[in-house]
């Protein structure tokens, strides 16, 4: 962090901020085969050439599971999902929805959402993501 | 020496699993030894290779263990590999046998795990001077366990287990509550089970939710214990006493797998391709198929992950191991009994001790020393451990006289 503060900083690098949220991956542009963090050799093929890609802001819950016991501070209870985003797994949290097996369901319709993590000493704030049910 | 073909497990033991305030690791995996070479009636002296495997403890536990046992400045190779570490000790000792460079092997596991309460979660917390700075792989500003998904072992396997009832329908609380439920009814046999206690359905499905669909009697029990082996070569066995011979148990499969690439094991482990791709070579190796098998002791770490484990080791057709699991078929008494011990849910799951001790539960069925738990007959065993990230190994057990 600069002198220049950042108004907003993503919780994590691959979610890009601005008026429409999204996040990206690292796509090999030998097999097509996406990941979220830096690869030396792609995993699939182990070509060593990516680029950026956008990832689908919206997707199916493919699985869950309602955490109801968590490391400290961690507050419970939270849904964790995987989410099929057009093809592209992603991890993360459902939200804006009770977190039961009455309200959460494979099959599910989802969209990307973001949430403010807080403001620190600088002014920043931080944005985190999840995904909110759309209706089908 | 030359390298040999066939391979056997000539003594074997497992400490009681539980809780151990006053041993150490050394002290309980030295248990296990001194268990196993009494059992295979051989010393030290005969061993060619220690491999062993402990990974919550201080590190070089072959050595600390040999100063305990007998220090002969044989190679030690301590391995680790998540809660494969027990399967890959053993896999290493057969390694060396099955090249020729020696012809007896030693391996051993151990943890101590007793109150080590969850594991798999947490992460660093946020800076002391308050400002979203961003660290690690991922830039990650906070700590992602719990804001991205969960990292906690539970609430992995249970989204396992879920995502393959999506797959194919089926599934429910309930249905997994039921695997526990057996289980736990399994381990009642076992006198060396961390504990013993049948369970009803609703007591599982009453007990304190850990991840949904796992409560806590559905979660692998932390405690304390070892299990070491000795293995040799074909043609070091044909020197040894009628007694020797007739008690050692044929490794005729030894396989051990990590993940080929697939799309979504890059943000959920995916425990079911390794797993299928361990049968596949098993089975190949071994001759047989899972028809075969009289009793499989497989890696159920949660509920939710004996299910999928019924699939990828092909005991059911494809798609089909909910009905597996109601035809009745994993009870002891059932068409192909699946974690007669009581698994990993009630017999413990001390973690580098798991991947020995499940051979140990197959080797007493196949030597008819099982007790008062013996499977009638059992003459081809199967065990199964996965440790995450992934690593899977499958040994195939033989009775000398099938």
């Amino acid at each position: 962090m600069t002198d220049t503060v950042a108004s907003q900083v993503p919780l994590v690098e691959y979610l890009v901020l601005g008026d429409k949220p999204h996040l990206v991956a690292q796509e090999c542009t030998s097999c097509g085969a996406r990941f979220f963090d830096r690869r030396n050799a792609c995993a699939k093929c182990f070509a060593t050439d990516f680029r950026q890609v956008d990832i689908a802001t919206t997707g199916v819950v493919r699985t869950f599971t309602i955490v109801a016991y968590a490391a400290p501070g961690i507050p419970v209870p939270f849904v964790s999902a995987v989410i099929d985003c057009e093809g592209t797994s992603v991890r993360a949290n459902l939200i804006e929805v009770p977190a039961d097996p009455e309200h959460v369901s494979t099959g599910m319709n989802v969209e990307l959402a973001t949430y403010s993590l807080g403001v620190d000493d600088n002014g920043a704030e931080a944005i985190g993501f999840g995904f909110r049910p759309v209706a089908a | 020496m030359s390298a040999s073909d066939e391979i056997w497990i000539l003594g074997i033991h497992m400490t009681k699993f539980g809780k151990y305030p006053n041993h150490d690791v050394v002290d309980l995996g030295a248990e296990a030894i001194m268990g196993a070479l009494a059992d295979a009636q051989v010393t030290m002296a005969d061993i060619g290779i220690l491999a062993a495997g402990n990974l919550m403890g201080s590190g070089g536990i072959g050595q600390q263990l040999q100063k305990q046992v007998g220090q002969t400045g044989i190679p030690v190779f301590n391995v680790s590999n998540a809660c494969a570490t027990g399967a890959t000790a053993l896999r290493t000792a057969i390694m060396a046998v099955k090249a020729g460079e020696v012809d007896m092997g030693l391996a051993v596991g151990v943890e101590k795990l007793a109150g080590a309460g969850l594991l798999g979660g947490g992460g660093k917390s946020k800076s002391d001077d308050n400002v979203w700075s961003p660290s690690g792989r991922y830039g990650a500003v906070a700590p992602t366990d719990g804001r991205i998904g969960t990292d906690t072992m539970p609430g992995v396997f249970a989204q396992i287990g879920m995502e393959y009832g999506h797959k194919y329908g089926g599934t429910s609380f309930e249905l997994f509550a039921r695997i526990s439920e057996k289980n736990h009814s399994h381990s009642t046999l076992n006198p060396l089970a961390a504990y013993n206690k049948a369970m009803s359905l609703e007591q599982i499905m009453g007990d304190i939710m850990i991840a949904y669909p796992n409560t806590r009697p559905m979660c692998s029990a932390n405690c304390d214990g070892a299990a070491a082996a000795v293995v040799v070569s074909g043609a070091k066995l044909k020197t040894l006493s009628l007694e020797q011979q007739r008690r050692a148990i044929k490794v005729t499969a030894s396989v051990l797998t990590s993940d080929p690439w697939q799309e979504a094991c890059q943000i959920l482990p995916d425990v079911n391709t390794l797993t299928r791709n361990a049968a596949l070579q098993a089975y190949e190796l071994a001759g047989v198929g899972p028809e075969d098998l009289d009793l499989v002791e497989l890696h159920d770490c949660f509920a939710t992950a004996e299910l999928v484990h019924y699939d990828n080791l092909m005991l059911c057709e494809e798609g089909g191991a909910v009905d597996f699991f109601n035809s009745g078929a994993p009870w002891r008494d059932g068409r192909l009994p699946v974690n007669v011990s009581g698994g990993l849910q009630s017999k413990g799951h001390p973690i580098s001790a798991t991947g020995i001790a499940n051979i140990w539960e197959v080797c007493q069925h196949l030597r008819n020393e099982g007790g008062q738990r013996q499977i009638e007959g059992a003459k081809v065993g199967l065990a199964h451990v996965i440790g995450l990230g992934s690593a899977c190994g499958i040994h195939v057990l033989e009775s000398s006289a099938a």
